[in-house]
């Protein structure tokens, strides 16, 4: 592996249980800064709950989460009140999620969704949000939709606004939440795509997704979930062409060759 | 019809439009822009999960929707100067629309936050912005656009509640109805003519309640 450096994100432990349906039943992964992370298995296997996690929209039952300068959050000892507060926006500042269902304002322009976190809740100048706001649209070829409402938008192009209003937070790691599963076939390429330019921009990256061939591609190391626990994990490489374990084996067949038994 | 009721709905219209204009319009926007700020608040309360104020909010809407409008009315203007609370007629109405609107709309502004989808505040919590700017620059303009209809029969429906305050000597339209039908004795005549009245301002209203619709909806489709 060419990621040598000491981790971006350590994550070890992780629990997190919704009544007596156990969704993370100790979890460890890092994540090393330029990496791009591809969390594969099956639905409801733990692997969205992860990132809500990273993201604070779940408390952890238990478990750590460190970041490479120190900032450190042991879940343990839950936090309340104004500490939980304080957690919450602290891990939201290490990181950007783009949600399955982009999740836009419908209310606001392609613009205000993007500049509508750095200018109120980061206190960004308006005119620097601006200008940053149409340079990434511009990157994501959506310049001249920075008017429109989402609504006036394909799915593609909603779900790169998504990825644009995540960048415009400028975090250290990226999140995204099956970000094409809920596109129209002939609109995943283009959300792809995107993905694929930030990986070699050197974003770090940790990406939940059923697009195998996409994680095969893009991703540094593949990590494969199910019932709440790494199974598997490796290169791409090893993963999908020689899965050591059993239930890899089986979840992989599944998906590539879906009509065999 | 004979001469003479034309004669007296020709001459009774200007006093009780009029009326209308002047107390019975300015009565209900009163009331009901008091009464939103009232709804927002108890609506606010009703899903703060703080258990005290969403207890003082459920007993405030259930007593209002429990309880006959009229009824408020008069406990305020009759009944509070028996413990030496006296407040004139006209403030008495805009207190009892004020808080009868306020319980109604409570109820309809709380469905419309929570019909807000959750992933719109866990978009806001993402881009960073804390529980209360979420509520206040993305959830309630969403809320607020699932609530113009509903809001708008609670409107409208306070147009017409006001005539009970002629039960209070306010001289909104029905009172100066009232007045003129008890001095001509055409209670027939007159009273129909008050209802067309009602009938007109609110079907004004309604055609209101469409342009608001639709401006918003040119903004917000889904």
């Amino acid at each position: 592996m060419s990621h040598t450096d000491a981790p971006l994100l350590s994550v070890t432990g992780l629990r997190k249980s919704f009544g007596d349906n156990v969704v993370l039943d100790g979890v460890d992964f890092s994540v090393a800064p330029g990496q791009v992370v591809c969390l594969i298995g099956p639905s409801g296997s733990g692997k969205t709950t992860v990132l809500r996690c990273l993201n604070g929209l779940e408390a952890p039952d238990a478990g750590v989460v460190a970041f490479a300068d120190g900032q450190r959050h042991d879940f343990a000892q839950p936090a309340r009140g104004r500490a939980a507060k304080e957690q919450r926006a602290a891990l939201r500042d290490r990181s950007a999620m783009v949600f399955q269902q982009n999740n836009l304002f419908p209310h606001l322009t392609v613009l205000e969704n993007v500049i509508e976190g750095p200018v109120h809740a980061h206190g960004v100048a308006k005119d620097a949000a601006i200008a940053e706001a149409e340079r990434l649209l511009a990157r994501v070829g959506l310049a001249e939709k920075r008017d429109a409402y989402p609504h006036e938008l394909s799915g593609g192009q909603q779900q790169r606004v998504g990825i644009v209003r995540a960048l415009a937070l400028a975090p250290d790691l990226l999140l995204f939440d099956e970000p094409t599963s809920a596109l129209d076939p002939e609109l995943v390429g283009e959300v792809l795509l995107v993905l694929k330019e930030l990986a070699d921009e050197g974003w770090t990256m940790v990406i939940v997704t059923h697009e195998l061939q996409f994680a095969r591609q893009v991703a540094d190391e593949v990590v494969f979930f199910d019932d709440g626990v790494i199974v598997e994990r490796g290169h791409p490489r090893d993963i999908f062409t020689a899965p050591e374990n059993d239930r890899t084996r089986r979840f992989l067949d599944r998906i590539l060759r879906p009509l065999e038994d | 019809m004979d001469t003479d009721t034309w004669h007296l709905i020709l001459t009774s219209f200007w006093p009780m439009f009029s009326a209308g204009i002047t107390v019975t319009i300015p009565l209900a926007l009163i009331s009901f822009a008091i009464g939103l700020v009232l709804a927002i608040a108890a609506a606010l309360m009703r899903i703060s999960g703080n258990r005290l104020l969403s207890g003082i909010a459920r007993f405030y809407i259930s007593a209002i929707r429990g309880t006959p409008l009229l009824v408020q009315i008069f406990v305020i203007f009759y009944g509070l100067p028996q413990i030496e609370v006296r407040i004139d007629a006209y403030l008495a109405a805009v207190i009892a629309l004020s808080l009868n609107v306020g319980g109604y709309a409570a109820e309809v502004i709380r469905a419309a936050i929570l019909s807000v989808p959750k992933g719109q505040w866990e978009a806001a919590f993402t881009v960073g912005l804390p529980r209360a700017t979420a509520l206040r620059r993305i959830i309630l303009p969403q809320a607020a656009r699932v609530s113009v209809p509903p809001l708008s029969n609670t409107f409208i429906s306070l147009v017409k509640d006001t005539s009970l305050v002629a039960s209070i000597t306010v001289a909104e339209m029905f009172r100066v109805a009232q007045n003129i039908a008890a001095f001509s004795l055409d209670f027939l005549v007159i009273y129909i003519e008050a209802a067309f009245i009602y009938w007109l301002f609110c079907l004004v209203l309604s055609f209101g309640q469409d342009r608001i619709e639709r401006r918003l909806d040119r903004r917000v489709a889904h």
